[in-house]
């Protein structure tokens, strides 16, 4: 039998679990919401990015433009047949200003692909400028301002017949960064960002792992080297701006590196990474148990052999997922990019490790500053994609974790 | 203060050091500043297991691991005296600690398999002191040590399953099996069945007694029965020194110092 003490007692203590699951449950639950939150935002906002406005126009292939190579000259032709009443040259370039200033890529990539084109007439797709993509996706109303009464008019005349429609924009795959919204993509930004990961990882990995090993497996324990641990564990937690000034001074101002360069973000990104993937390796290498040390060296194993025959495999899925981590968290980073100068505005993909480049985070950073409409969505896209990127690597990291977990 | 009289010493060392096959003298251990070991000197006969008793932190495994520089690991401990392998100083600086590993081998307390398979777990000693030549020599190898180890009617048929996946006294036997595969002379063992149940404590001390035929063999134990069945010569040691050495029996029957009197007899432990 329970006496009336020991019932209220335990019921109190029932409560008290109650009550602290209750807690846990609640914080998961405001962590969540403010994880869907963010994500249906930016989701909303950013999905519109990945269609395109295009306006079907009828063009004809004259070889004298052609030959020239004035394929804006076959825009205006086209839109200027498709209508035959605007006359005035103010009249025309407002027509004109319905297109993209970048329409004309589309027909010069056709003749190139099909020569026979030439001389012949095709309804092409035409990529519209921003504001019409705006005003037809109905992010701005067609009175707002940002088209004319006449260009509405035109637009209006043409969404009648059928030959304005959202198509996939590739586009934002593909092209670097642009003045004009419809034209800009992150495919610059990606190839940057990937360029400067490859810099990261192949510098930050066996610095940091070979280092962790010393420290862990080599090193005498003194007072040098716990000095040494004290600041790595320092540098850890210093605020990532300071590596791109560090990176600015020795870099660029020292060793007249580019600026702009993936190679000089990778670097910095490095710096910044080295220490959190020295102490995740280290936490993986104290993770081995001694008794695997103690039975190699039981053996006659030398010291050498015993980390890498032993240790160093047994370590290596933590060493990854830590060294994954560290470069997800780099990839994300904007502040010292900015400091070597990969803010700058950059229209070419990079091709090698010393061309000009910008990164994701800086490119949504970029696109965020921004006044166009247009950019805004895009913007919100950029960031879908960069957390895709995070979302992969984090992913990666667990599958590996899961994947090589040992008990022993 | 020497609790170790004169006439128990005589029994530990031999008149002729060349005819022990290991022989310390006058080890001190420091661990930092504090002292583990005083002036140990003992005779380890070949083909023999010498049993190594006495209360715990009285030292044995500090002893033990003096006998194939496992201690030099250790950053804070520092070893005096001398200690030879067959009349070969084993502290002398021209020594490498690697090659004599491979000569004086050790089982430890806890069963530590490798977490790899259990034919890699015994070919791992050969493989990297070049014991085989071919693939054929190693498959030999691996096969004679599970044989000599009583474990290979158990594993023959699953060699590439991990060895941490068998059970602990399997494991340990494995373990045994690894260490005489680089076929020490020597094999230290440290409380080698305090990790293991009854049954499998019978199968390891089966085994050792059948190894004394080809080794020798030093072995740490609390249990006093353990060291009465297995062993031909034992050492107790108290706080530090050995107090007493001798043949087995004589030491279980008529032990001459009252500390192994009162150790054997279970008046402090
Ligand atoms: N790595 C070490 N560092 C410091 N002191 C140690 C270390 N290993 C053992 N000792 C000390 O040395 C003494 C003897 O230990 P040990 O040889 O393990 O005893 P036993 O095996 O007889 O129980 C104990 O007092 C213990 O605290
Ligand atoms: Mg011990």
């Amino acid at each position: 039998m329970i006496d009336e003490r020991t019932a209220r007692r335990l019921a109190r203590r029932h409560a008290a679990e109650r009550r602290f699951k209750l807690y846990g449950m609640a914080s998961v639950a405001v962590a969540l919401a403010f994880l869907v939150a963010l994500l249906v935002t930016i989701v909303g906002k950013g999905y519109t990015a990945f269609a395109q406005t295009g306006i079907a126009v009828e063009v004809s292939f004259d070889a004298g433009p052609v030959k020239e190579g004035d394929f804006a000259g076959l825009v205006k032709s086209a839109l200027a047949a498709r209508f035959p009443e605007v006359t005035a040259r103010n009249d025309k370039r407002e027509l004109f200003g319905l297109i993209s200033s970048g329409a004309d890529r589309v027909l010069r990539d056709m003749v190139q692909d099909d020569p026979g084109l030439i001389g012949q007439r095709r309804v092409v797709t035409l990529l519209a400028s921003d504001d019409v993509d705006m005003v037809f996706k109905g992010h701005v109303t067609a009175e707002s301002g940002r088209l004319t009464a006449r260009q509405a008019e035109w637009l209006a005349s043409l969404r009648q017949t059928g030959a304005v429609s959202l198509g996939f924009n590739t586009t934002f795959f593909t092209a670097g960064d642009s003045r004009e919204p419809e034209l800009a993509g992150v495919g610059g930004a990606v190839v940057g960002s990937l360029f400067a990961m490859v810099v990261t990882l192949c510098l930050a990995f066996p610095l940091g792992v070979s280092t962790a090993v010393y420290l862990e497996e080599f090193a005498p324990k003194n007072r040098w080297t716990e000095l040494i641990e004290v600041n790595i564990n320092n540098l850890a937690a210093v605020p990532s701006i300071v590596f791109g000034l560090l990176g600015l001074a020795l870099f660029l101002n020292f060793l007249n590196m580019p600026r702009s360069a993936p190679l000089v973000g990778g670097l910095v990104l490095t710096l910044m990474s080295l220490p959190v993937i020295i102490i995740a390796s280290r936490a993986a290498l104290k993770a081995v148990p001694p008794s695997i040390r103690e039975a190699a060296r039981g053996l006659g194993a030398s010291r050498l052999q015993v980390v890498t025959h032993h240790v160093l495999p047994l370590a290596m899925p933590g060493i990854l997922t830590g060294t994954i981590i560290a470069t997800a968290h780099a990839i994300g980073e904007t502040a010292p990019l900015l400091m070597i100068g990969m803010v700058a505005f950059i229209v070419d993909i990079p091709a090698g490790f010393l061309d000009p480049a910008t990164v994701l985070p800086v490119q949504v950073y970029l696109w965020a500053d921004s006044p166009e409409r247009a950019f805004v969505e895009r913007t919100s896209a950029a960031i879908m994609i960069l957390l895709a990127f995070l979302a992969v690597m984090n992913l990666l990291a667990i599958v590996l974790r899961k994947k090589f977990e040992r008990r022993w | 203060m020497n609790v170790a009289s004169k006439p128990a010493l005589d029994q530990a060392t031999l008149d002729d050091r060349r005819l022990a096959k290991v022989s310390a003298r006058d080890v001190d251990v420091f661990y930092g500043a504090k002292q583990a070991l005083k002036s140990v000197s003992i005779d380890i006969r070949p083909n023999e297991v010498t049993a190594l008793i006495g209360p715990s932190g009285c030292g044995k495994s500090t002893f033990l691991r003096c006998l194939n520089r496992m201690n030099d690991l250790i950053e804070s401990c520092r070893v005096a005296g001398s200690i030879w392998l067959d009349g070969e100083d084993i502290y002398t600086s021209g020594l490498d600690p690697v090659q004599l590993r491979a000569r004086v081998g050790m089982v430890f307390q806890k069963p530590n398999p490798f977490p790899k398979t259990i034919y890699d777990n015994v070919a791992y000693g050969p493989r990297i002191h070049g014991l085989a030549r071919s693939r054929a020599e190693l498959d030999e190898i691996v096969m004679t040590s599970l044989e000599k180890a009583g474990l290979i009617d158990e594993v023959k048929d699953r060699l590439q399953e991990q060895g941490t996946g068998l059970s602990g006294g399997q494991q340990q036997r494995l373990c045994i099996a690894r260490a005489i595969a680089v076929s020490p002379e020597v094999i230290l063992m440290d409380e080698p069945c305090s990790a293991l149940d009854p049954i499998a404590t019978a199968k390891v001390e089966e085994l050792i007694d059948e190894l004394r035929q080809r080794f020798t063999i030093v072995i740490v134990t609390h249990s006093m029965q353990q060291a009465a069945r297995v062993s031909q010569r034992t050492g107790f040691f108290h706080l530090g020194e050995l107090v007493e050495c001798g043949e087995t029996e004589q030491i279980f029957t008529n032990p001459r110092h009252k500390l192994t009197q009162g150790y054997i007899t279970g008046r402090f432990g």
